[in-house]
C-alpha cells in the first residue's frame, strides 16, 4: 500500500523522468530471443501479465534516489526518509534476534523424569503435566512410553516429537528382531535413536529421553537428546524439575535397594520436584524393568502424596477470639 | 536358448536365469575350497595352485578375515571376490558403529548373499562369479558357524561343505566321514577332504583355523606337512588292518 502511494507521488512530481528508464525491462524492448508465433488469446494474456508487472515493479524507487544526486535529492530526503518509528532492539543483528526468539519458544523441557539402575533392574519414573508457557494444558500425559515389552522410553521436551520418534524406534526394534532372530540390545536401540536425532540436528526437534531396558548384558540405561548426545549411565533425571529430583535421588540412592525401596525413592524424588517446579505435577508414574520385562508399579496423584508425606497437624489455638459482649 | 543369456534380467521360457547358471559354471572352474565346523573350532581350506617362482606368495591370500571373528574363503573369480570382501568388511564395521555390537555370522552372510542377489536383478550388470564359505563365532553365544553363499544369492548353514573344483567328490567324502570333532580332528578332516582332489603334499593346500579365543590363524607349511604325514600314516595303518583282517578271513574260509 505504502509503496503504491510512493509510486504515485513519484509519478506526479517527476513525470518527465521517463517511465521507460525504470520499467524498461518489462516494456516492449527489442527481444533477442526467437519469436514465437502466438495466437490472439496467448498474446492478450502476455500483455496482461506485462501490465500487471509494470504496476507492481517498485525497483525504480531505490535506483531513482541513488541515480539522482544534488539538490533534487535533498528535496526528496524528507519524502523518502526512513520510517520515523524505532525498530525493536536486535533487528540490526538478525542472527542474535533469531536465536533469542528460539530461546523464548524453547519450553526448557517442562517436566520431571528420572531413571536409575540398581541391583534388581531399572526404575523409571515421571510426572504427567504438560504446560504451554504458564498454562497447564494437561495433568494426565503419559510420559513413559512403552517401546516394547522389555524397553521403556521417557518423554521430555516436545510431546509430539517424543511420541513419534519413540514409536518409530519401536518399529525399528521389532524389525531388527525379525531380521536377526534376537532382541536388540538397549545399546543398539539407543544408538539407533541417537543417530536419527543427530541427522535432524538443528531442525528444531526437542527431545530429552532416557532409554531403559533389560537385555542379554543385564539392565541398561542411556540418555539421548535432540542435540545428538548419547550418554550411558546409572542415574539420570531430565527436565525442568530435574535439579530437585537429583537432590532427593542422589541422597537416597544405594545400589543394593529392594524393589520396594527403589520404588519409594523414585516416587519421592518426583514428588519433591513437582512441589517446587511449576512445570511438573499431576500424577507420578513409576515403572520397574526386570529380567522379564517392565511392570508398572504405581501411579499416584502428587497432591494426595503431599498430604500423605506431610499430614495436616491440628495446630493448637493460642488465643481464642471471643465476641465482644453486647453493649 | 541363445536369446535368453544376453541380458541378466531376462528369464528363459523354462524359468532359468542363464547368467546365474553360467556364474555357477565359473565357480565350478575355480579352485577347490572346503569348510568344516567343529564344536569349538572352524577350519577353512583352499587348494593352492603352484606359485610361480617369481611371485610373492604373501600377496595372494585366499582365506581372508572380514572381522576379528569372521573369515571367508571363496571359489570363482578372484577379482569379484575382492570387491565383495571389501563391501563386507565395511558392513562389519558399520554394524559395530550403529548397534555397538560385532556382526553375527548369519548377519554378514545375509548381507553378502543380499549383495549377490542384487546383481542378479539389475540392468547392465552381471552376477558375482563366486561362491563363498563364511566361518566365524557369534559374539555372545560363542557358537561356531559355517555358511555358504552362491551367485544366485541363496545362503544356508552347513556342518561341512565344499565348493569350487571337484566339490561334489569332496562333499561326498565329507558326508561319508563327517562326525562331531574338535580341535585337531577338525583340521585333519578338512585336510583329508582336500587331499581327495588335490595332488598330495602340503605345498598345494592352504589351511586356516579359527577358535573363539585365538581368532584366525593361517597354518604354516611345516604344520600342514605334519598333518598330512599323520593322515598318510593313519591311512596306511587302516589299509594294513583291512588287509590283515581280510587275510585271516580268507585263511579261515
Amino acid at each position: 500500500m505504502l509503496l503504491l502511494v510512493f509510486g504515485l507521488s513519484f509519478l506526479s512530481f517527476f513525470p518527465s523522468l521517463s517511465l521507460s528508464q525504470h520499467f524498461a525491462p518489462t516494456r516492449t524492448k527489442p527481444h533477442h530471443r526467437i519469436s514465437v508465433s502466438l495466437n490472439l488469446k496467448q498474446r492478450k494474456q502476455r500483455e496482461e501479465k506485462r501490465r500487471m508487472m509494470m504496476k507492481l515493479d517498485t525497483s525504480g524507487l531505490e535506483s531513482f534516489s541513488a541515480a539522482v544526486p544534488s539538490a533534487m535529492a535533498a528535496a526528496e530526503d524528507q519524502l523518502f526518509a526512513p520510517p520515523s518509528f524505532d525498530l525493536p532492539a536486535g533487528c540490526a543483528d538478525f542472527d542474535k534476534f533469531q536465536m533469542e526468539a528460539k530461546q523464548t519458544l524453547k519450553h526448557a523441557k517442562g517436566t520431571t523424569t528420572l531413571a536409575f539402575i540398581f541391583n534388581q533392574g531399572v526404575i523409571v519414573a515421571a510426572d504427567s503435566r504438560a504446560s504451554m508457557g504458564g498454562y497447564i494444558s494437561s495433568q494426565s500425559v503419559k510420559k513413559i512410553i512403552e517401546i516394547n515389552p522389555y524397553m521403556l522410553g521417557t518423554m521430555a521436551g516436545g510431546a509430539a516429537d517424543c511420541q513419534f520418534w519413540h514409536r518409530n524406534l519401536g518399529i525399528k526394534c521389532r524389525l531388527h528382531e525379525l531380521a536377526n532372530k534376537r532382541r536388540i540390545s538397549v545399546t543398539g536401540a539407543s544408538k539407533l535413536l541417537a543417530n536419527i536425532l543427530y541427522s535432524y540436528r538443528g531442525m528444531g526437534l526437542s527431545i530429552g529421553t532416557m532409554i531403559a531396558g533389560w537385555d542379554e548384558k543385564g539392565p541398561g540405561l542411556y540418555y539421548v537428546d535432540s542435540e545428538g548426545g548419547r550418554l550411558k549411565g546409572n542415574r539420570f533425571s531430565v527436565g525442568s524439575g530435574s535439579p530437585y529430583a537429583y537432590g532427593v535421588l542422589d541422597n537416597g540412592y544405594r545400589p543394593d535397594m529392594t524393589v520396594e525401596e527403589a520404588h519409594e525413592l523414585a516416587r519421592r524424588a518426583i514428588y519433591h520436584a513437582t512441589f517446587r517446579d511449576g512445570a511438573s505435577g499431576g500424577v507420578v508414574s513409576v515403572y520397574h524393568v526386570g529380567p522379564n520385562g517392565w511392570k508398572k508399579l504405581s501411579g499416584d496423584d502428587v497432591s494426595e502424596l503431599h498430604y500423605k508425606y506431610y499430614p495436616v497437624q491440628p495446630t493448637p489455638v493460642e488465643h481464642e477470639m471471643v465476641d465482644a459482649p453486647p453493649a | 536358448m541363445a536369446r535368453y543369456d544376453r541380458a541378466i534380467t531376462v528369464f528363459s521360457p523354462d524359468g532359468h536365469l542363464f547368467q546365474v547358471e553360467y556364474a555357477l559354471e565359473a565357480v565350478r572352474k575355480g579352485n577347490a575350497a572346503v569348510g568344516v565346523r567343529g564344536s569349538d573350532t572352524v577350519v577353512l581350506g583352499v587348494e593352492k595352485k603352484s606359485t610361480p617362482k617369481l611371485q610373492d606368495s604373501r600377496t595372494v591370500r585366499k582365506i581372508v578375515s572380514l572381522d576379528t571373528h569372521i573369515a571367508l574363503a571363496c571359489a570363482g573369480l578372484k577379482a569379484d571376490a575382492r570387491v565383495l570382501i571389501n563391501r563386507a568388511r565395511i558392513e562389519c564395521q558399520s554394524h559395530r558403529l550403529t548397534v555397538e555390537d560385532p556382526v553375527t555370522v548369519e548377519y554378514i552372510t545375509r548381507y553378502i548373499a543380499g549383495l549377490q542377489q542384487k546383481y542378479t536383478q539389475s540392468g547392465g550388470v552381471r552376477p558375482f562369479g563366486l561362491s563363498t564359505l563364511i566361518v566365524g563365532f557369534d559374539p555372545y553365544s560363542e557358537k561356531p558357524a559355517l555358511y555358504q553363499t552362491d551367485p544366485s544369492g541363496t545362503f544356508s548353514a552347513w556342518k561341512a561343505n565344499a565348493t569350487g573344483r571337484n566339490s561334489n567328490s569332496m562333499r561326498e567324502f565329507l558326508e561319508k566321514n563327517y562326525k562331531e570333532t574338535s580341535g585337531k580332528e577338525t583340521i585333519k578332516l578338512a585336510i583329508r577332504a582336500l587331499l581327495e582332489v588335490v595332488e598330495s603334499g602340503g605345498k598345494n593346500i592352504e589351511i586356516a583355523v579359527m577358535t573363539h579365543k585365538d581368532g584366525l590363524r593361517q597354518l604354516e607349511e611345516a604344520e600342514i606337512d605334519e598333518y598330512v604325514a599323520e593322515i598318510e600314516a593313519e591311512k596306511a595303518a587302516a589299509e594294513a588292518a583291512k588287509k590283515g583282517g581280510g587275510a585271516s578271513t580268507s585263511a579261515s574260509s
